[in-house]
């Protein structure tokens, strides 16, 4: 039973990383594709380490996935946060179509 | 188990073919940072798959590396200006 439902945990994330990915290549920017990127992965790498835990338990595999869990909730958006904003400082432009730009707004 | 390795595979050469086409330098970085979060789920399921209990270790060990290569990029990225 716990096979199974680890079995369907990770499927799961699988799926959340297919469309981050597919987000990665199809979106117009770099804002948008870090964005997309970003929390889907998160989230898909997330989901594959809970399946894992799920599915050995509590021996020394399944607990050394389940710190992994927190490591990816902390490292994944600081990383993506501090990529951002050097790139708006590197002086990367957005999209054309895009409303709004709070930071530059931020910065005068 | 193995079908699920593949296509993780397959979505890493979705984030090489963003590092080798992207416009600007910001986009390969981003390539890069996603590609390490992926290649930790691949070593994560390898592990179950092939009953090698050290691949984990070095999944964990490849988040850290990939924290701080990605901080020191960015780092290195807002000291500068952008021209075409």
């Amino acid at each position: 039973m716990n096979e199974i439902i680890g079995r369907i945990i990770i499927v799961v994330g699988v799926v959340f990383d297919t469309i981050g990915c597919i987000g990665l290549v199809r979106l117009p920017d770099v804002y948008n594709r870090l964005q997309a990127a970003t929390k889907c992965v998160t989230l898909g790498t997330c989901g594959i380490m809970f399946g894992i835990f799920i599915m050995q338990g509590f021996n020394s595999l399944g607990i050394k996935a389940l710190v992994c869990i927190p490591f990816i909730f902390l490292t994944a958006p600081t990383a993506a946060h501090a990529l951002a904003r050097g790139a708006h400082l590197f002086g990367v432009k957005l999209w054309e179509k895009s409303v709004c730009d709070k930071y530059q707004e931020d910065k005068k | 188990m193995q079908i699920l390795i593949l296509i993780l595979v397959i979505l890493c050469f979705f984030c090489l073919y963003r590092a080798w086409r992207g416009l600007t330098i910001p986009d390969r970085m981003v390539a890069i940072d996603i590609l390490a979060i992926l290649v930790v789920g691949i070593c994560a399921l390898l592990a179950v798959y092939t009953k090698r209990e050290f691949l984990i270790d070095v999944a964990l060990a490849w988040i850290f590396l990939g924290f701080i290569g990605t901080l020191a990029l960015a780092k290195y990225l807002s000291g500068r200006k952008f021209n075409e």
